[in-house]
């Protein structure tokens, strides 16, 4: 029996990546690196950031300031990446990030968007009606809150820093990592209590 | 290049629409062609995305932060709700009171 043919999709991709080695534009060891970091982001990085930031102010500021260093901090490889902004949630301004263009997103510090983010539905929505969208998601702003969209349109990929819940005082990094969601990093949803936590 | 404008510079999005003149990549959204902001930040410069979609040498220019008031765009909202883009600086032009009134 003989082994199953090779696609030509394979040979085309081992010519392509030779002709970029020989241009010197890209390494063998490059795209694997960039395999590695592509499949090690996942939205428990940026929320360890938004944690960091709450518990440790030279890091907010960091995170704030140049969010690719803040995301270097944390062991993830910016090079080639995207610059990285970071808008602050205060009380009384909630930020919301949508690409209505096409669906720029944080990977490097959020991995791969959910479906719904690069809806037709989210993207024209989100900016004409951000609060009808929020309502749908059960996302209820404290009473006189001003809703800011974030409309990623260009160079720059958009996280957002949410305020810290009260009620979770002299907690640690991993509890406070816990609570950040993927959807409170783009600020579809607010960090919430368990339930549990929330009675005791 | 440096920057025209600065934080709190008051802009007009140009009311222009290369996509009825052909093919073209634009990253100015359409709901802001016309519109008045403000500067929140200058981002830094970048390839020119209108040249690099079409392979063309792209020079690199100003991105800014700009932020508009979100109920005169969609007439929906509440009063303090706003929008926040990036706009390259070719897209900018001052929002000048002379233009206004005239």
């Amino acid at each position: 029996m003989s082994a199953p043919a090779r696609p030509e999709s394979v040979a085309l991709l081992e010519k392509f990546v030779a002709a970029l080695a020989a241009r010197g534009l890209v390494t063998e060891q490059e795209i694997a690196d960039r395999q590695a970091s592509t499949d090690r982001a996942s939205p428990e990085i940026g929320a360890r950031m938004v944690a960091r930031a709450w518990l440790d102010e030279g890091y907010r500021r960091l995170l704030l300031a140049n969010g690719a260093a803040a995301a270097e901090q944390m062991g993830v490889s910016m090079a080639g990446a995207p610059p990285l902004g970071v808008l602050e949630d205060r009380p009384g301004l909630h930020h919301l990030v949508v690409c209505t263009l096409c669906s720029c997103y944080p990977r490097a510090v959020l991995g791969y968007p959910p479906h719904w983010y690069k809806s037709f539905e989210y993207r024209a929505r989100a900016v004409r009606e951000p609060r009808a969208v929020l309502a749908e998601w059960g996302t209820v702003l404290p009473p006189a809150t001003q809703i800011r969209v974030v409309d990623s349109t260009a160079d720059y990929r958009w996280m957002v820093l949410p305020m810290r819940p009260a009620g979770t005082e002299g907690w640690s990094e991993d509890q406070l990592t816990a609570i950040v969601t993927r959807d409170a990093l783009v600020g579809v949803a607010l960090p919430r209590l368990p339930v549990a936590a929330a009675a005791e | 290049m440096t920057a025209a404008f600065a934080p709190g510079a008051r802009i007009r999005i140009r009311d222009d629409w290369p996509e009825r003149r052909g093919p073209c990549h634009i990253r100015t959204p359409h709901y802001l062609r016309g519109r008045e902001g403000v500067v929140q930040a200058v981002l830094g410069e970048f390839p020119n995305p209108e040249d690099l979609a079409f392979a063309r040498p792209a020079p690199r220019r100003p991105l800014y932060h700009v932020l508009f008031e979100q109920p005169p765009i969609w007439a929906e909202g509440e009063a303090g709700d706003s929008l926040l883009v990036e706009i390259f600086e070719h897209w900018l032009e001052p929002a000048t009171p002379a233009q206004e009134a005239a």
